[in-house]
């Protein structure tokens, strides 16, 4: 018999029936509950007289729509007040563990879950917001799911769900300094395209994955979704089990031994086989940013744009296209030519505590440059806008020139009042640069902290490395 | 949900790959709380001239007179063909809703993002994949014809022209079995009730971290 992937391992952990039509049932062990995919979820359960199959699965916070400016007079925008307003009933009616959004442990849902180790190895995670993928990162299977899911998970604790094929992306030794977990997500979209992973589980795995920190893997994890694959994992490791230890929902004295033991079989055997592998060389990676409106229209910081008319591929030559006249780019340009309007760090992909280390090292002593409007820098979460404070991390950006938010996902979607002009560019750390994603008209550059805080500094985008290099 | 019946409907072509659901709706119409309405925002950034507010009247605003909803030779069109990985993006199920309150009932194309394709299903759109050569048919037929329909019969799995040609889809029996009788999902799961609890049982001895430990403040206190 051949091996299993660690896919195969968190899927049959978890299989609670199969079924004759080829769908099966899987058991989930968290669900993650925000304002926005969940109110009519619980509507749902309300008109049909359901309760919750179990409340100790479920963490909710509220992330999308809350300020990230001072939240003492509440949410100015009446609809999102609503909204929020909802999640913070729905929860006291049915019982469920909520950070309002004045908790101190309030923010973005896939950074609050591993830090208060709710979400755990080995686990089946669930969440309306299809970045649920980030959580992966620890060898957990977790993926986003619709309004009518959210419903269904909180009626039965199952999903139904058919088993998504095998994919493989290997990195082939470490990436060079001043590269990160970022910037290698954004060159395996490059690479596979957005819906290179369609239909399969993807695991990350390779001397550059092995190397990252479990932030670093969530980053990488969270975009899996841009590479059209709703789950992205990392087998458990070392690194995994050190980042649980003394978590508040992480199992302690005897149970967390136990559980470290069944944690440690979350990985893929040496003789399992793969429907699909990918591998790309860690060396050859270098900062990347994104050009044009899809995650896949990515180049390293020294290449030049890409010509449509060199696209064999018309469909994608006329998205080409299509996406230059929306982003007021031309081929043959490079991205040291764009002025960053804007610049945002933060978002479910980078806004934790050494993503903001990361874009401080390179903050410090510089200054936003005079053509940047703003510099937004919002923290993943309370815990780590508070953390950051403690190491001086907030002193560093204010001298800077950078405001220092409340934490939410802010100018990633701007569901909240943090969005782009018509036609402003900026440099951004979330995961997403599709048309008016960030704000009406505007045009997202997808870029690490790293690379964001330097474009702040230098009002176009550089390679980091070089100013790394002076400091 | 209602009974997905057999149904003939014009079709509307919309030429674009990787059309991603933050297109379809745009986030700023999220702030509702039901799950109806949503449809005068449908693709609003493409089919106005300005910004949408949500609860905003759109019946006064500036129409993109170019954009294939606003053209009169697809008025009341049911069914959409689109290019490849269409419905990308995020995980939103208001983009199906705001879909099928335009009036939409199939999307055709070569392929679909995961979780859009899933959702659509919940909500009585059919998705149905047909390949990049007879995509490109369908557009060529649907820029040559005003009024050009399609018949979407989901029992026998087929697509007809009006010229008489059948074109066979592939759909999933359990997802056809529910559009068809037009069933809840989870009234279907809760007849596995024994099963969920005895495996619920086995996986707590297994894992008993995984259990009792989240609660709400106000159970603790």
């Amino acid at each position: 018999m051949t091996g299993k992937t660690l896919y195969d391992k968190l899927w049959e952990a978890h299989l609670v029936k199969q079924r004759d039509d080829g769908t099966a049932l899987i058991y989930i062990d968290r669900h993650l509950i925000h304002e926005v995919t969940s109110p009519q979820a619980f509507e749902g359960l309300r008109i049909a007289n359901r309760k919750p199959w179990r409340l100790d699965t479920n963490i909710a916070t509220p992330d999308h729509n809350v300020p990230t400016t001072d939240r003492s007079v509440g949410i100015e925008d009446p609809v999102a007040r609503i909204q929020v307003q909802a999640l913070d009933d729905n929860c006291d009616e049915f019982g469920i563990l909520e950070y309002k959004m004045n908790d101190p442990r309030q923010g973005v849902l896939h950074v609050v879950g591993p830090e208060q180790g709710a979400a755990l190895p080995g686990m089946t995670i669930v969440c309306g917001d299809s970045h649920t993928a980030t959580h992966g990162a620890f060898g957990a299977l977790a993926h986003g799911i619709g309004t009518s899911e959210v419903e269904h998970v909180l009626a039965t604790q199952c999903l139904i769900q058919k088993k998504m094929k095998n994919m493989l992306i290997r990195i082939n030794g470490n990436v060079g300094s001043g590269v990160t977990a970022k910037d290698i997500v954004l060159a395996i979209i490059a690479k596979i395209g957005t819906a290179g992973g369609t239909g399969y589980a993807i695991e990350f795995a390779g001397e550059a994955i092995e190397a990252l920190s479990v932030e670093g893997r969530m980053t990488v994890c969270n975009m899996a979704i841009e590479g059209g694959a709703r789950a992205g994992m990392v087998a458990v490791d070392d690194t995994t089990v050190d980042y649980f230890k003394g978590r508040t929902f992480a199992p302690k004295g005897e149970l967390w031994d136990q559980a470290v033991v069944s944690w440690r079989t979350f990985y893929t055997d040496e003789d399992a086989v793969f429907d699909a592998i990918v591998e790309l060389e860690g060396a050859d990676i270098i900062p990347q940013v994104s050009w044009g409106t899809s995650p896949e229209m990515v180049v390293a910081i020294d290449q030049t744009l890409p010509d449509p008319e060199s696209e064999t591929d018309p469909v994608k030559a006329e998205g080409m296209r299509r996406a230059y006249q929306y982003m007021d780019l031309k081929p043959g340009m490079t991205m040291g030519d764009v002025v960053p309007d804007r610049v945002f760090i933060g978002s479910c992909t980078n806004s934790r505590i050494e993503d903001l280390r990361s874009a401080a090292e390179v903050a410090k002593g510089r200054k936003v440059d005079a053509k940047v409007l703003q510099a937004l820098v919002v923290p993943g979460s309370g815990l780590v806008k508070t953390q950051a404070e403690e190491e001086g991390l907030d002193k560093i950006f204010i001298d800077a020139g950078f405001e220092w938010r409340e934490p939410g996902c802010s100018m990633c979607l701007a569901m909240n009042a943090d969005k782009l002009g018509d036609g402003e560019h900026c440099a951004s750390t979330s995961n997403r640069n599709f048309e008016g994603r960030q704000g009406y008209g505007g045009r997202t550059h997808l870029v690490s902290p790293a690379m964001a805080a330097a474009a702040a500094v230098s009002g176009r985008f550089v390679d980091v490395r070089e100013l790394l290099a002076n400091n | 949900m209602e009974k997905y019946e057999k149904f003939s409907g014009i079709v509307a072509p919309l030429d674009r790959a990787n059309i991603d659901t933050d297109q379809i709706i745009p986030k700023q119409f999220l702030k509702s709380i039901k799950r109806t309405g949503f449809g005068p925002n449908l693709f609003d950034e493409w089919r106005y001239l300005d910004e949408g507010l949500p609860e905003q009247d759109c019946s006064g605003r500036p129409l993109n007179k170019e954009f294939v909803l606003n053209q009169e030779r697809y008025s009341g069109s049911s069914v959409m063909v689109a290019r490849k990985n269409f419905g990308c993006g995020s995980s939103r199920e208001h983009a199906p809703w705001a879909l099928t309150d335009f009036g939409f009932k199939a999307v055709i194309a070569p392929s679909f993002a995961d979780i859009f394709f899933n959702n659509s299903f919940k909500n009585g759109l059919l998705p149905i994949v047909l390949s990049e050569e007879i995509v490109d048919e369908l557009f060529r037929g649907v820029f040559e014809a005003e009024g050009y329909s399609l018949e979407v019969d989901l029992a026998n799995q087929v697509v007809n022209t009006r010229g008489g040609k059948s074109i066979p889809f592939d759909v999933d029996p359990f997802r056809k079995h529910c559009l068809l009788e037009g069933l809840d999902d989870i009234g279907i799961t809760l007849e596995d009730t024994d099963a969920i609890k005895a495996f619920e049982s086995k996986h707590e001895a297994a894992a008993p971290w995984v259990f009792n430990v989240i609660k709400a403040e106000s159970a603790i206190k």
